[in-house]
């Protein structure tokens, strides 16, 4: 079986008023399938209020389904006794580090995960050694979270929810209040978990260039699923998906504009090697 | 017209063991009329550089002259200048609270002393300015998407009217189209109505793309301050301080290196194509020379 199994997933945001009349409802999940083997790294792409935040939450049951079925490490969401078991294997990431970070010292916020599930002390300080040295945090261990840098603090966040050892991480928008600099250091750290640790990694993100690396893509809009494929596939349909308002990397645009001006460049390049390469060939 | 830092520094928790130079001997003339890029790296100085402009932080040392005029000067009204330097913070979204959009709009104004008419004109004219469709204004603006709460929030100062309009990463959280939405609106702005625009952002690509003047702070100074083209020729020196070149202007250079004679000085898209266009059809005609001999 799949890590995660959705089924015509369905969410309906029901807004009532006073009453507790219904008001009006908004699907934010129409039908969803997804489907993630364990180690896999999936990215999903959409626009605002395309509905990717409102999966990820479902992931680790932040969300329940309101209709169809959702199976995560083999536990089915629908069942409100599963919900410890899989918020244990599924931890998530949120786009501000400030929201995510509650103690004083970094070593004492990444050890509140595995304390709160009752992991015994030494084994808590393993755990925090180890993950914070997955993410190139542990020189700023006796460090106070608030004077890092927007990438430290979200590699810190990172460092928590691998202290849990989860066998999946969700992150979703985990770069997007950074600089550059730091989004590359994220990456990085994300990368790491993926290949070293066989770590299932959801990475939800509006851009482009990070999800290059995916094993797949999942493209939203209005709450269903509309494109799925490896980046290659996915990026091959520059209209479709601005069609979704999305867009592709610079490199594969400018790949695309040199191939409609006639240059033969192949389709589907993704990176800047890739495109010298190609134009290197054919010069 | 114009906005002068002479010698500018700041210092915050002065005379504390948190003392921190944000600022350091920054002298800058900012013209009227131009569209300007601040790049720099998390805790450049970037935003206590524009937070200066307005007058909401006030320097530690130096001065800054709007239109001639010292503003530090005890009878200068710096209420009047936040009216003319109207600052569009990050997430500007988070400061929308009225119950309705069109009343959003109309509190800057309304808090300025001007009477409900003219209030409501000002906030017409700025959210049609925005493009924000007419069947929204009279929405909460928390049903908004995204993109258009950020207009809501950018109507809102449009709304003061004001000559220089700085956005400090307005496209942050946006997905692909209302980044290039916000950004298109910004520099019809710039070219409709020659309003002087500061853009703060972490996108080389687009300020290549958009602005005429890049200033490139790092550790509270200015290191770099001139056309994209001038600034990312730096790139190497631009990656040293945690930033980049734009990814078409690192494809130029290892296309010269591979034997194409590609511009290394494109920064934007458009450049590179034209660029690489260029140098497939010198060979191709010099091809068409030699078998014709």
């Amino acid at each position: 079986m799949n890590f995660i199994e959705a089924r015509k997933l369905v969410h309906e945001y029901i807004r009532r008023d006073e009453n507790d009349n219904v008001e009006s409802i908004l699907t934010a999940l129409d039908e969803v399938n997804l489907d993630v083997k364990q180690g896999e790294f999936v990215a999903i792409l959409g626009h605002n209020g395309s509905g990717k935040s409102t999966l990820a939450k479902h992931l680790n049951v932040l969300l329940r389904p309101s209709g169809g079925t959702l199976w995560v490490n083999g536990k089915d969401a629908q069942d409100a006794g599963n919900i410890w078991d899989i918020r244990q294997s599924t931890g998530m990431v949120f786009q501000n580090p400030d929201n995510q970070i509650i103690a004083s010292v970094v070593e004492e916020d990444v050890a509140f995960g595995p304390e709160n599930i009752g992991v015994p002390t030494t084994e808590i300080w393993k755990r925090v050694e180890k993950s914070l040295k997955s993410v190139g945090m542990i020189q700023y261990r006796e460090h106070s979270p608030n004077r890092l840098s927007g990438g430290q603090k979200q590699r810190v966040a990172i460092a928590g929810v691998m202290a849990m050892e989860p066998k999946c991480i969700v992150l979703d928008e985990p770069t997007a209040m950074l600089d550059p600099n730091g989004r590359r250091e994220v990456l990085e750290a994300v990368g790491q978990l993926g290949k070293e640790k066989g770590v299932t990694v959801i990475l939800i993100t509006h851009y482009m260039e990070e999800v290059i690396r995916a094993d797949r893509v999942y493209v939203m809009d209005n709450g269903k699923v509309v494109m799925q494929g490896t980046p290659r596939a996915i990026f091959s349909q520059v209209d479709t998906l601005k069609s979704y308002r999305l867009d592709v990397p610079q490199i594969t645009l400018l790949a695309y504009e040199l191939r409609k001006a006639g240059v033969p460049v192949p389709e589907g390049i993704l990176t800047r090697q890739e495109l010298v390469e190609a134009l290197c060939q054919l010069y | 017209m114009s906005i002068i830092l002479d010698k500018v520094n700041y210092v915050y928790s002065e005379k504390t063991a948190y003392e921190i130079q944000a600022l350091k001997d920054i002298n800058l003339k900012i013209n009227d009329g131009e569209f300007i890029g601040i790049i720099g790296h998390t805790g450049s100085g970037k935003s206590t550089l524009i937070q200066h402009l307005n007058g909401l932080v006030k320097a530690s040392s130096g001065g800054i002259y709007y239109n001639g005029q010292d503003i530090y000067d005890a009878d200068y009204k710096l209420k009047d200048l936040r009216g003319k330097v109207g600052l569009v913070f990050q997430y500007p979204e988070h400061q929308l609270f009225e119950t309705t959009v069109f009343a959003d709009v109309c509190f800057g104004p309304r808090n300025r002393g001007l009477s409900r008419k003219d209030s409501e004109l000002k906030a017409f004219t700025a959210l049609r300015s925005v493009g924000l469709s007419e069947d929204y204004w009279y929405r909460s603006p928390f049903e908004l998407s995204g993109g258009q709460k950020r207009r809501t929030a950018i109507a809102g100062v449009l709304a003061m009217e004001p000559e220089v309009l700085v956005l400090d990463e307005p496209t942050a959280g946006l997905d692909p189209k209302g980044r290039d939405e916000i950004l298109d609106l910004v520099a019809k702005l710039h070219r409709e109505r020659q309003m002087t625009v500061i853009l703060v952002s972490h996108s080389m690509e687009d300020v290549a793309k958009y602005v005429q003047r890049l200033i490139v702070m790092n550790h509270g100074s200015v290191l770099y301050d001139g056309t994209p083209a001038e600034v990312f020729a730096h790139y190497r020196e631009l990656e040293e301080v945690g930033l980049a070149a734009p990814q078409v202007t690192y494809l130029m250079h290892e296309l010269r290196k591979r034997g194409i004679p590609a511009n290394g000085v494109a920064t934007t898209l458009e450049e590179a194509k034209q660029s690489i266009m260029q140098a497939f059809s010198e060979k191709y005609s010099e091809q068409k020379a030699t078998h014709w001999q």
